[in-house]
């Protein structure tokens, strides 16, 4: 059986984010968020350490499949290093991407997080790609 | 096996989805409809609608007699002592809320302990843990056989005379077990409390006798049994409903009307407040004369078989774990290793496989058996042998797809 729909779902960038997540683990005294998705009972907590309005550190724990894992896991590779401002933006991006709208793919290097994009096939699938991006805007409102 | 044409009275069923013929194993969530109750509700609206029990036109005679007798065809169904002891609702959430706001509300005090086991649903755990809040009320669980099953040990090992009600699911809505209700009412009268039963997996599939199980309130859902969304029923015994205090006030509930003070109309109606949802009711009436007609023992065996079918070549697909006891109505929660049940409900739904996954509304039991989320394939008088093929065959290409694309 052929399954070319999934294979835009399931890239290999994303399968290797799920089975070797990055930014795995704990930040000693940061900003943490604890968000479930209460459809499937994905759970994720999310630690934030901001600096001078910079996210100088991003790490996760949690339970889910393989794309909140993934999500999650680009997710802190790519807010590192932005500021705050940036990171929502990217998370605006983000959220028009997997929802199959236009978005700005100039302003940053998307890089993995473009893999993605195939989840905008899948409906059923967005809150699984959009639940660690939730908790990076909460967790930002929370700093504030 | 039931006769393969049953399937054909589901028009839903009778489409592709993602380019592969569906199958559907999702009943346990929510069951299609046959044309029978389709074109039951439509002849209604089409013919007999207006509002009930009240206007002397032909149409209110119409309604009132159209929504009273699935009333009667309801109390026959679950072989209740009378109608007024069948209360529509909006569906089994509603029925467990109002018993443990009316019932509850009055005869819970503090110190009082309510019992439950930890497989219940969201809906049969939830109104409890707020009744005991408001009360102050202590909530005792019956512990589960590793294989989750519930024993008459447990449960009198959690009962004593401060329990004052014993909440209970019939059938679990994740592992299948087949809880023994008329036991555990018996234990449950014998320290002076009520049982309330989650009959919302049970009555979908298997002949249900409320005197037999001598229960005191049994609630289930129209949506799970071929029925319409939105209607659902409170079983209660009469003796215990006449002395209990609506929940919701308005129109169609009372008696008489002052300024000040009002009364309220006798069982049933006291407890249906407003326009009550006729067509729901009328969809519900057809759907248990299209499950009577079948045979409720017919529609438990087929469904058993096909369960059995299933787990039995689920068992030579290595990784896939399954949960749940051996004795069991017709559905299997499971897991295929290292791929999580989000990921092979999609993979399986590209191959045009409808299954469950995620927690199943029951949190703390996918707890105890340590996962976060699960797969379950439920089964109904439409699904066949052949589906259980294609099902089968879809695990095996999942696993293959997950195993060797990366």
């Amino acid at each position: 059986m052929s399954f070319n729909n999934l294979d835009m779902l399931y890239r290999q960038v994303i399968m290797d984010h799920y089975k070797n997540p990055r930014n795995r683990g704990a930040i000693e005294d940061g900003v943490t968020v604890n968000l479930n998705n209460p459809t499937c009972g994905d759970t994720l907590r999310l630690q934030l350490q901001i600096e001078d309005d910079i996210v100088k550190d991003a790490k996760f724990e949690g339970e889910g499949c393989s794309i909140s894992i993934a999500s999650a896991s680009m997710m802190t590779q790519i807010i590192k290093g932005k500021t705050v401002e940036e990171a929502l933006q990217l998370a605006n991006i983000f959220s028009e991407m997997v929802q199959g709208k236009e978005y700005d793919a100039d302003t940053f290097d998307l890089d993995d997080i473009e893999a993605l994009s195939g989840v905008s096939k899948f409906p059923a699938r967005i809150k699984c790609a959009t639940l660690a991006w939730k908790a990076l805007e909460k967790g930002v409102d929370e700093d504030a | 096996m039931l006769n393969a044409s049953i399937r054909e009275q589901f028009p839903i069923l009778n489409q592709e989805i993602n380019g592969h013929p569906l199958v559907y194993l999702d009943s346990a969530a929510s069951s299609q409809k046959p044309l029978a109750v389709i074109e039951a509700i439509e002849d209604y609206y089409r013919r007999n609608h207006s509002n009930v029990h009240r206007g002397v036109h032909t149409l209110g005679t119409q309604a009132t007699d159209a929504y009273e007798g699935a009333r009667e065809r309801v109390r026959s169904f679950i072989h209740a002592t009378v109608p007024e002891e069948i209360i529509f609702t909006r569906g089994t959430t509603t029925a467990i809320n109002l018993v443990a706001s009316s019932y509850g509300d009055a005869n819970v005090n503090e110190g009082d302990e309510i019992v439950l086991t930890p497989m219940e649903h969201h809906a049969n755990l939830i109104p409890w843990q707020q009744l005991a809040k408001r009360r102050g009320a202590t909530l005792r669980f019956v512990e589960l056989t590793p294989d989750g099953r519930v024993t008459l040990d447990a449960v009198e090992s959690v009962l004593s005379d401060r329990t004052k009600i014993v909440a209970m699911s019939h059938v679990s809505n994740v592992l299948g077990t087949i809880n023994p209700i008329a036991d555990v009412a018996r234990l449950a009268h014998e320290v002076g409390a009520v049982m309330v039963v989650d009959a919302a997996q049970s009555a979908p599939h298997r002949k249900l006798d409320v005197q037999a199980l001598d229960c005191d309130f049994l609630a289930f859902s129209g949506h799970k049994m071929l029925g319409p969304t939105g209607i659902g029923v409170l079983y209660g015994k009469k003796q215990l409903l006449k002395n209990m205090e609506p929940v919701e006030f308005g129109g169609e509930m009372i008696d008489y009307v002052d300024l000040y003070e009002s009364t309220w109309k006798d069982l049933p109606y006291r407890f249906e407040a407003g326009t009550p949802i006729i067509a729901g009711a009328v969809g519900l009436a057809a759907a248990i004369d299209f499950l009577e007609e079948i045979g409720l023992e017919n529609v438990e065996a087929h469904e058993r078989e096909l369960a059995s079918y299933a787990i039995e070549q689920m068992k030579t697909i290595e990784g896939i774990e399954i949960y749940g006891p051996e004795d069991r109505v017709g559905l299997v929660t499971f897991n295929l290793k290292d791929v999580h049940a989000h990921d092979l409900a999609t993979v399986l739904d590209m191959q045009g496989i409808a299954v469950r996954a995620g927690h199943h509304c029951a949190q703390p039991l996918m707890r105890l058996l340590k996962q976060s989320s699960t797969a379950r394939a439920s089964f109904y008088v439409y699904n066949t042998k052949e589906e259980v093929d294609r099902f089968i065959e879809g695990l095996r290409q999942t696993k293959e797809y997950f195993n060797y694309e990366f």
